[in-house]
């Protein structure tokens, strides 16, 4: 009898799962966001690797946080901008230049819109350049190290917001400006912005073998903000676009006097037209005064360069170089489709996006069809370059990216969406809420010639309620939406540092296998390396005292540390001998008035420490390195200013 | 020329591989060593397997008072000339062409090759018995004496949270090849001189 029942049970509960699997959708990619698999496709196994790596910025951060899609897990936050004690970064030596500008040296940036290098229009996966948008500068991160390895600050700029996107072939990375200010600086009445203030365009020569940037010119535009931009690609290569608002040049209360104009423009610069300019000569040649910051990953060390001059190109005597399309009501993203026929501009006031073509652009400029000038500067007929227009597709709209099959998406601030729509024939395929007040959007690859149309991001400005609530102060969030369907599919909702603005996303096998390992010993070149534990050693210079010294699991060479005094400068020099992966050691020293160092094996690095009294001091291996990284410490003897004690040093007596 | 004298030139010569190819690997194995590391023992020296294998497994190895991986060792001065001696007498044995001499040289070969395994065996047994005294980390087995981390001979063994394996390399097989060769040469020095008899 009871068997029967059990029997009668299991098939039943057989029967139902049955058909519950008949019912699941499985591989139905147009599945409502209810289906059951939609874990399954953002989850990344135990083990297993992420199949994109994502660069997103972290705004007031000022750094770079490197993550995984579609899993969305943080894996390391590269400092950039921003000092950052647990790497040590600008407060060691080797990298306090790293910070420097022609302002001094400034501790916190706001880093914005990164974006990876590029040949023949695809992501070719070498570098990640960002900008700073308070004191303007940009950025290299190198994709082997994942380190910061070079910043270059850009003069006669305010407010590097349009920047650091990189043409086709990385020939160029470039800056903008989007609080126009006295060129050059000077005293002057706030009041008599119109113009008298510039908005410069700069354009930063990339190195194709090193990387290494230098200003190779500067556009003195007129005064209004250059907010965002985007290169041609494929036929459009050679020229670059720029979203302005505030072509009213107002000084105060912008968020209406700013707003005033039906259309703002799209600057139209042809570089390869500069380029010309510059051969002839025909450019003004500027004194002044900017930081060029290098790390060399042989020394380890960074140095600064004080540049001296930048040459300016001046649109009203080069004609040619800039042409200005109408856009409506103070565009923000300005986007250029992988074939680079579209220039998608969104009027953040305005109900549409609008589309310009290049192709018409072009042939209005042949025929000279122009609705009057700004400063020199020819402005285009609206009718003539319109390509077509999104007609009323949401609220707000900021910012656009490609897929690799002739869509765009679109983000609309205020009212928190994304939205799927066809290049070509304007028409909306599809919208996704977001959570909420999407500023910028990802997708790998989306901004080249070649996207890599599986995954898209939006990352949000408003939490709320989304995370378990940490105070008033609350993470950001970002959505990660499956685009490889008709429709968009929400996959995952994932916290983000700092405040992204914009990302960078590329395929993980394009630079898995370049990750560096280790730096090798035999290759440091840091002055004060110390390459053995014979080496090691304790040299006095004055009231300057240099400590030479090594960490390898599990001790310090020296470990015992006699002859400092009160009042010295103590430098210690550390180097990490070990050559193994992911063995870093850590040191720190009681009552230093400065971050730890956490070092890279067959790295150098070196802190400053100034004992401020008598006694017998302990430093110690502050990252867990090994079985006996407890032992792992030593002592310093800090004697009286008038003391005699030689420096002296020993490992375990000797 | 016959084909065993041949064979028995040939197969003498490709124990001068060994100057060019590593005769054994020991491999360590662990879930926190994705790439296990490892060391390539060669007649003349051991080398590391993956760049700074040595340097990583002495660095292991010394929490337990294990001794570095010798860098200098007397049968680094000794088995080069051993080998050289032998391809020379092989070679000749091979000119005379006497199939009696090319089983003499296959035997003293195996003879050599049995010696040159036991001193490998002895090595690994001082690397993991012989202790430093002051060990920071000291393991007892289940008898309660000392740990030995001896790798092992041949084949693999666990060895705390390691696997460790031993196997031959391209130099012992391209070893085992010629003598192989040598044997059969003077099989065939037999079927010839049968032939030539009939």
């Amino acid at each position: 009898m009871k068997s029967k029942i059990i029997n009668t049970t299991s098939i039943l509960v057989s029967l139902t799962l049955l058909f519950l699997a008949a019912c699941t959708p499985g591989g139905d990619k147009n599945a409502g966001a209810l289906s059951g698999n939609l874990a399954e496709r953002s989850f990344v196994a135990p083990g297993e690797h992420d199949e994109f790596y994502g660069f997103i910025s972290g705004g007031f951060n000022g750094q770079l946080s490197v993550i995984g899609l579609p899993s969305g897990r943080v894996f390391k936050n590269i400092p950039v901008f921003s000092v950052d004690a647990e790497k040590a970064y600008g407060f060691n030596e080797e990298t306090k230049p790293m910070l420097n500008t022609s302002f001094g040296f400034v501790p916190w940036g706001d880093s914005h819109h990164p974006d990876i290098s590029q040949t023949n229009g695809v992501l070719d996966g070498r570098w990640v350049f960002i900008n700073e948008n308070n004191t303007p500068r940009i950025a290299r991160i190198d994709l082997t190290t994942f380190e910061t390895t070079e910043i270059i600050e850009i003069p006669n700029s305010a407010g590097n917001h349009s920047s650091s996107y990189v043409t086709d072939n990385t020939e160029y990375v470039i800056a903008g400006t989007r609080f126009g200010v006295p060129v050059p600086q000077r005293d002057m009445p706030i009041d008599e912005y119109k113009g008298n203030f510039k908005g410069m365009l700069s354009f930063l020569k990339v190195d194709p073998e090193s990387g290494e940037m230098n200003i190779e010119f500067q556009i003195k535009m007129p005064g209004f903000d250059y907010d965002k931009a985007h290169p041609g690609r494929g036929k459009s290569h050679g020229w670059f676009f720029y979203t302005t608002y505030n072509t009213e040049e107002a000084n105060t209360l912008l968020e209406v006097n700013a707003s005033q104009n039906d259309k703002d423009f799209i600057a139209a610069v042809n570089w390869k037209k500069a380029e010309e300019y510059i051969a002839q000569g025909n450019f003004e040649t500027m004194k002044t005064n900017y930081a060029h910051n290098v790390y060399d990953e042989r020394t380890h060390s960074a140095t600064t360069t004080w540049e001296k001059e930048v040459r300016i190109l001046d649109p009203a005597k080069c004609p040619g170089l800039v042409y200005f399309m109408p856009m409506p009501k103070s565009p923000h993203g300005c986007d250029v489709d992988p074939t680079g026929e579209y220039i998608v501009g969104s009027g953040k006031l305005s109900a549409n996006v609008t589309v310009h073509s290049f192709d018409k652009m072009i042939s209005a400029i042949e025929n000279e069809k122009f609705d009057g000038e700004a400063y020199g500067i020819p402005i285009l007929n609206f009718e003539d370059v319109l390509a077509g227009v999104v007609v009323q597709p949401g609220l707000g709209p900021l910012h656009t990216e490609f897929d690799d099959k002739g869509n765009a998406y679109t983000t609309f601030f205020i009212s928190s969406e994304v939205v799927k729509w066809k290049l070509g024939t304007w028409e909306v395929i599809d919208r996704k809420p977001t959570y909420y007040s999407v500023g910028h959007l990802m997708i790998p690859g989306g901004n080249s010639q070649k996207p890599f149309g599986k995954y898209l991001v939006a990352m949000n400005k408003i939490t709320k309620d989304r995370y378990l609530p940490t105070g008033p102060e609350v993470t950001q969030s970002a959505q990660l939406y499956d685009i490889s369907g008709e429709k968009m599919e929400l996959l995952l909702d994932f916290p983000t540092l700092g405040e992204p603005h914009y990302a960078a996303g590329i395929p993980a096998d394009l630079i898995k296998a370049k990750s560096r390992k280790i730096y090798k010993l035999e290759e440091n070149e840091h002055p004060y390396v110390t390459k053995s534990e014979k080496d090691a050693k304790v040299v006095r210079d004055g009231n300057i005292v240099h400590i030479y010294m090594t960490m390898i699991r599990s001790h310090f060479a020296p470990d015992n540390i006699e002859g400092v005094k009160v009042g010295d400068k103590v430098y210690f020099h550390v180097t990490n001998l070990e050559q193994d992966y992911d063995v870093p050691h850590g040191v720190s020293m009681i009552g230093a008035n400065t971050s730890e160092l956490l070092i890279m094996p067959g790295q150098t690095e070196t802190f400053l420490w100034e004992p401020k009294g008598v006694g017998v001091w302990p430093y110690y291996c502050t990252d867990f390195c090994s079985a006996l990284h407890q032992e792992m410490q030593g002592y310093v003897r800090v004697s009286d200013k008038n003391s005699d004690i030689q420096p002296s040093w020993t490992l375990d007596g000797e | 020329m016959k084909t065993s004298k041949v064979m028995m030139i040939v197969g003498s010569l490709m124990i001068l591989l060994l100057f060019v190819l590593p005769l054994w690997n020991i491999t360590l194995e662990a879930p926190q060593y994705p790439e296990a590391i490892g060391m390539d023992i060669w007649i003349n020296k051991i080398t590391d397997h993956n760049p700074n294998d040595i340097k990583n497994i002495n660095l292991m190895n010394h929490y337990v008072g294990m001794k570095d991986i010798p860098t200098d060792m007397a049968e680094f001065d000794i088995f080069p000339p051993v080998i050289i001696f032998m391809a020379i007498l092989g070679v000749t044995f091979g000119l005379i062409g006497n199939k009696k001499l090319y089983v003499t040289w296959f035997i003293i070969m195996s003879l050599l090759g049995t010696a040159g395994m036991y001193d490998f065996y002895r090595w690994e047994y001082d690397y993991g018995h012989n202790l430093k005294e002051n060990a920071a980390i000291k393991f007892l087995d289940s008898k309660g004496e000392p740990m030995a981390y001896q790798p092992p001979l041949f084949g693999s063994k666990m060895i705390l949270n390691f696997n460790a394996i031993s196997l031959p390399m391209s130099g012992a097989y391209a070893l085992f090849a010629g003598m192989f060769i040598t044997l059969a040469a003077f099989f065939i020095a037999k079927k010839e001189e049968e032939k030539l008899q009939t």
